[in-house]
């Protein structure tokens, strides 16, 4: 058995019912949310009897120069279901979002990942500190222009 | 006189690299009792996810038998799944019964060594573990056989396997599989009626189905809190789904569902490997263990997700390609660093002898966690 992939441009319709606003841009596979919506669009994922995706599978962030890139991995477990969340986050210089481990416990180590190497801060994270790297290192090494020289 | 504590701050660890890696727990204690714990971790990290940023798709294979080293087939297989996902790429027939044959030795091989440590952790029980560590070896054999190594294997490759197994592995397996039922039955009748494993084990560590799901735990630590959830089965992969084989589930969350999901795994895993080499010798041997793919592989724009259930769980890598020969982005969801997300909430209000054992029932690898 395979779990199904949703249509991103299908929830997408069913979240802007619910929240209108929330949604930037989907596609197929994807739905872009708006990072200032994040909490209220994934509880409305999470409960059932909508979607009920009980299960995070991953948080992970992309460095796309611009913008960075937050991409949340959805299962449930009950359904069968999956879905791929993304949120964009434009501020380079002080990027921020809402965290969603009060949502799924999963997430907390995650986002303190993301926070160490990436450089975003999850905003309500209970515990926000980095990681594996050692407090004082300098700049967050999965950025693009990280070990570059500033032009 | 009433007796009085006071609450102590002590580091547990770091300690020894080889049995659960440099990790250190920041532990508040009162008396012997736990009332606070923080893991703290890191002292490995070599970022792989940036390091493979640089190198092309085929070169990063070598990177994923170096996260779970106790589980190198199965890092091998999740990344080069998620890569012929992006591209499509068809792999032999015979490929897939190949890894699949060794994915699940490999899961033997894991379960083996997790359980033994897990007795070991118990203390003075050294015999289990010896005897386990003899079975690893002989699988071990069988992995030198097909492709010189011993433990960062890097057998499994983009659109197949790196090459066939040789004459002399077919049989030397068969032995294998079937003097394993008896050796397996020793380690039963060994544990069976210990009543120190029991009391050290049952009803400690405990984590309900429900925390289980919301801090995203997989694999036996999952299974073992009574979700019945297993992506060979829910979300098959590769040729699972001509395979029959149950589904292990826990009921109680404690140390010792974690120990019994592992145990029957093992004979589970031992049912898959024997249906797959039967399968697969109905093949004609002649065919094909690996597609035709160009030397530098340069994927179309976009994105993938693709996991595997490895021996300690949900392993999936997220790839983002920009249409060039190098991963614009690598990130692995590594089932050893989730789960150790919930290490605290299994161990708050017991005693800090449990405390040892409840980490070790987690089965992790610090080169998975770290990366």
């Amino acid at each position: 058995m395979k779990l199904k992939a949703l249509i991103g441009t299908e929830v997408a319709g069913k979240i802007t019912e619910k929240i209108p606003d929330a949604v930037v841009e989907s596609s197929e596979a994807t739905v872009v949310i708006a990072p200032g919506k994040t909490v209220e669009v994934m509880r409305f994922l999470k409960e059932p009897p909508d979607f009920d995706f009980n299960y995070l599978n991953g948080v992970t962030a992309v460095d796309n120069n611009d913008h960075f890139e937050i991409v949340y991995h959805l299962t449930s477990i009950t359904m069968r279901h999956t879905l791929c969340v993304k949120a964009r986050v434009s501020d380079r210089e002080n990027p921020g979002i809402a965290s969603i481990t009060a949502l799924w416990r999963g997430a907390e180590l995650q986002e303190r990942e993301i926070f160490d190497l990436m450089g975003i801060r999850f905003i309500g994270h209970p515990n926000l500190k980095r990681i594996v790297l050692w407090d004082g290192f300098e700049g967050y090494p999965l950025r693009k222009d990280f070990g570059k020289p500033k032009a | 006189m009433p007796l009085k504590t006071e609450l102590v701050t002590v580091n547990m660890g770091p300690h020894h690299p080889s049995t659960h890696g440099v990790f250190r727990m920041r532990v508040t204690l009162d008396g012997e009792v736990v009332r606070e714990m923080e893991p703290m971790f890191g002292y490995l990290h070599r970022g792989i996810e940036k390091l493979a940023e640089g190198r092309t798709y085929t070169q990063n294979i070598p990177f994923t038998d170096r996260l779970d080293y106790v589980s190198s087939m199965a890092g091998n297989f999740s990344y080069c799944l998620s890569v012929e996902k992006l591209m499509g790429i068809e792999v032999p027939e015979r490929a897939e019964y190949l890894r699949v044959i060794m994915c699940e030795l490999q899961r033997m091989v894991n379960h083996l060594i997790a359980v033994g440590f897990f007795l070991n952790d118990l203390g003075a029980m050294m015999t289990p573990l010896l005897l386990m560590w003899r079975e690893r070896e002989k699988i071990v054999d069988l992995f030198e056989m097909a492709c010189g190594q011993r433990l960062l294997y890097n057998y499994i490759r983009i659109g197949g396997v790196s090459q066939d197994v040789p004459s002399e592995f077919v049989p030397a397996l068969e032995k294998f599989l079937d003097d394993f039922p008896g050796y397996f039955q020793e380690f039963e009748d060994l544990l069976k009626g210990n009543e120190i494993l029991q009391a050290r084990t049952i009803g400690t560590g405990v984590i309900s189905a429900r925390q289980a799901i919301n801090a995203s735990m997989s694999g036996p630590c999952l299974r073992a809190s009574g979700v019945d959830w297993d992506l060979r089965r829910d979300d098959s992969y590769s040729i699972y789904d001509r395979l029959n084989f149950d589904v292990i589930v826990g009921k109680n969350g404690d140390n010792y569902d974690r120990y019994r999901v592992r145990m029957a795994e093992i004979m589970q895993s031992h049912r898959i490997v024997r249906q797959a080499l039967a399968k697969m010798t109905d093949l004609s041997p002649v065919s094909s263990v690996r597609a035709r793919i160009p030397k530098v592989l340069r994927p179309p724009k976009g994105e993938v997700y693709a996991a595997i259930e490895a021996p300690k769980g949900e392993m999936g890598f997220y790839l983002v390609s920009d249409g060039s020969a190098k991963p614009y982005r690598w990130h692995v969801r590594a089932p050893d660093f989730i789960n150790l997300g919930v290490l605290r909430d299994m161990v708050v209000g017991s005693k800090i002898a449990d405390l040892i054992v409840t980490f070790g029932s987690i089965d992790i690898c610090l080169a998975s966690v770290d990366r």
